[in-house]
């Protein structure tokens, strides 16, 4: 649960109005097991991103836990967080904006080891290199000395995969990972994503785009307005929506082949407020199968009827 | 055969970089466009296809050189440079910007936004500009009195359907979007898209959307052209491009864009597109090309038919080259 202050400004302050919170991520729960990748999937402002910074406590949550090989993480100290910090790995949006501009990629990479005070001077150079190796950037000696603006897109997003690579972490958190790239090389960079679940590592991906969560993802979470409305295997949840979230936001993605008119349910108006969260279903005031009843029922997570697998969860009391 | 309403022809576009180097960005795009018809302009990131719609409007910066000819119902608006662009600038054109949060000035209303262009082209002006600020804010689905509200009021939704009002202002024939939806998310850009279609239809309008969505572009558009480092590669009715590709370039862009239900494997393209400070001499996609063959890197191919209306820049398609080899 991670609740943000909202700023009431100079006259809001001196009148005492209340402390308004918004409620960014509201009681959400999920597992990342080795050799899995779970998308976090949902409409900006849905809390994806900061579901993803609690789960490296980047934001403090304000309840709930965070759990690390069965170790609880949200009451630890600082100090005593850091050597787990190593096993716990971000991949960020931009590489544009992810990557010093005046370090050379040897740099960026040596810096996590550097850090956390890592190897010999001979062991790093031997560890940034087989970073760079395990991200593709192959041979290492024609990237290490290079500097970010001399590297493609897709160069840049792997050197910092490499960076995150070099302390060996087994789980690696990705906040839209390949959505600055250029299509012809989204795939490049998502396939090497996929190798490191495969070789164990456990990947929680932040994406909007449902496309690229189908084809990569073991399971895809749905998120609305701070909440996980659906969850499940990854070709359930594209071929089998049960939530009308997750319908309408799969009607709307278009599809490559003209012949093929997406017949798109828009949904209308626009993500309410994280102020001013709707009672009952929170999804109630936008959802084209709502009864009265949704005005009041918050619904809880559970098997649909429609469904064809155990793991399979939507919030939704038509489900 | 009745006039396009656009003629693009051999567009070339310089950019004049420091050190007395120079950019080709656009190297002689030609493609045309009848009333009421949604073409789309498509390609990866520095590919020239921004570049060309701004030189269609004359909105280059100052360091930039263009050449060749835009017809617009038959009058070439880039002879006279400035003096001849700027009459139809909005009125006859107008355009719609990836950044729709800085499109507008922050410290105006929208609504006074939306009048400025029909006031400097004497469309209308005093109560009748304002009301038909209003009117227009609720063909494109806003309340009217939201007018006299400021950008930052409105969500990144609002806002693009507001430049799209404000591009509406003057009765435009045409309108080049430039990325509308791409900061968007994808239950807006389908609202979005789904307003330019409809506007598009019932104004008869000619819609230019340029993007890096394939997706996006066969599901708005009729025909569209793939532009790789500045030149148009393929051209023709997007169910072609689709179905029958003819540039490797545009089947290997298809192959790497996932289909939510699609099971293959998703392509990526090696490489990175060429520096354009420089002449490239053969195909400028042959280093990254799976089908390179021996004219590929010294013989530039040149756009020819493959069927009606359809249109490719590749070796594979000339039998003279492919028997050649």
């Amino acid at each position: 649960m991670t609740r943000y202050p909202v700023p009431r400004g100079i006259v809001g302050s001196l009148a005492r109005r209340p402390k308004q919170h918004v409620h960014a991520v509201d009681g959400v729960s999920f597992t990342v097991a080795e050799g899995e990748m779970l998308a976090l999937v949902g409409e900006s402002g849905c809390g994806k991103t900061t579901t993803a910074q609690s789960v490296l406590r980047l934001v403090e949550p304000d309840a709930g836990t965070v759990r690390f090989r069965g170790r609880e993480l949200t009451d630890l100290s600082n100090r005593a967080l850091r050597p787990l910090r190593r096993q716990m790995q971000m991949i960020y949006q931009d590489p544009y904006e992810s990557l010093d501009p005046r370090f050379r990629v040897r740099s960026t990479v040596e810096e996590p080891l550097l850090v956390h005070g890592v190897g010999s001077r001979a062991e790093r150079r031997r560890l940034v290199e087989e970073a760079l190796v395990r991200a593709g950037l192959t041979p290492p000696e024609l990237y290490v000395d290079r500097f970010p603006h001399e590297l493609s897109g897709g160069q840049r997003q792997r050197v910092a995969i490499a960076a995150s690579l070099v302390l060996d972490p087994e789980l690696l958190v990705a906040d839209e990972p390949v959505s600055m790239l250029d299509v012809s090389v989204r795939a490049g960079v998502l396939r090497l994503l996929d190798g490191l679940r495969q070789e164990g590592l456990g990947i929680l991906m932040i994406t909007h785009d449902l496309s690229t969560a189908a084809h990569f993802a073991n399971r895809i979470a749905v998120m609305y307005l701070g909440r996980i409305v659906e969850e499940g295997p990854a070709r359930e949840i594209v071929r089998n929506p049960q939530h009308p979230y997750t319908k309408a936001l799969l009607s709307v993605v278009p599809k490559p082949d003209p012949r093929e008119r997406s017949r798109p349910q828009i949904l209308q108006g626009e993500t309410p407020d994280p102020t001013h969260i709707p009672v009952g279903c929170r999804f109630h005031p936008r959802c084209p199968i709502a009864i009265p009843e949704c005005k009041q029922v918050d619904p809880e997570l559970r098997r649909p009827a429609g469904s064809r697998s155990p793991e399979h969860v939507a919030a939704c009391i038509r489900a | 055969m009745s006039q396009p309403l656009l003629r693009v022809e051999s567009l070339h576009v310089w950019f004049e970089l420091k050190r007395g180097a120079e950019l080709h960005a656009v190297k002689g795009i030609c493609f045309d466009l009848d009333r009421g018809e949604k073409f789309g302009l498509v390609g990866e990131s520095g590919c020239g296809k921004t570049t060309s719609i701004l030189a269609l409007m004359g909105l280059l910066p100052p360091n930039a050189t263009v050449a060749g000819s835009v017809f617009l119902d038959g009058e070439d608006i880039l002879s006279k440079g400035e003096e001849s662009v700027s009459p139809h600038r909005w009125k006859d054109v107008a355009m719609i910007f990836q950044g729709a949060m800085n499109a507008f000035n922050p410290v105006k209303t929208v609504g006074d936004q939306i009048v400025e262009p029909m006031k400097l082209h004497g469309v209308a002006e005093g109560k009748q500009a304002r009301d038909r600020a209003g009117e227009l804010l609720e063909t494109v689905g806003i309340a009217a009195a939201r007018a006299d509200r400021y950008p930052h009021e409105f969500s990144g939704g609002m806002r693009q359907r507001a430049a799209i009002a404000m591009a509406l202002a003057c009765n435009p024939k045409l309108l080049l979007a430039d990325e509308p939806t791409t900061a968007l998310d994808v239950m807006v850009q389908a609202q979005i898209l789904e307003l330019l279609t409809g506007l598009a239809s019932d104004f008869g309008l000619a819609l230019v959307l340029v993007t890096h969505d394939l997706p996006v572009v066969a599901q708005v558009c009729g025909r569209a052209a793939v532009m790789y480092a500045g030149e148009i590669m393929e051209s023709g009715p997007t169910d072609a491009l689709y179905h029958d590709p003819r540039h490797p370039y545009t089947r290997l862009l298809f192959a790497a864009t996932p289909d939510l239900l699609g099971e293959g494997d998703i392509a990526s393209i090696p490489g990175s597109p060429p520096r354009l400070d420089r002449e490239i001499p053969g195909c400028p996609f042959a280093p990254r090309c799976d089908r390179t063959f021996s004219p590929c890197p010294t013989v530039k191919p040149r756009l020819l038919q493959v069927a009606a209306g359809h249109e490719a820049a590749c070796h594979l398609n000339d039998p003279a080259m492919a028997q050649a080899s």
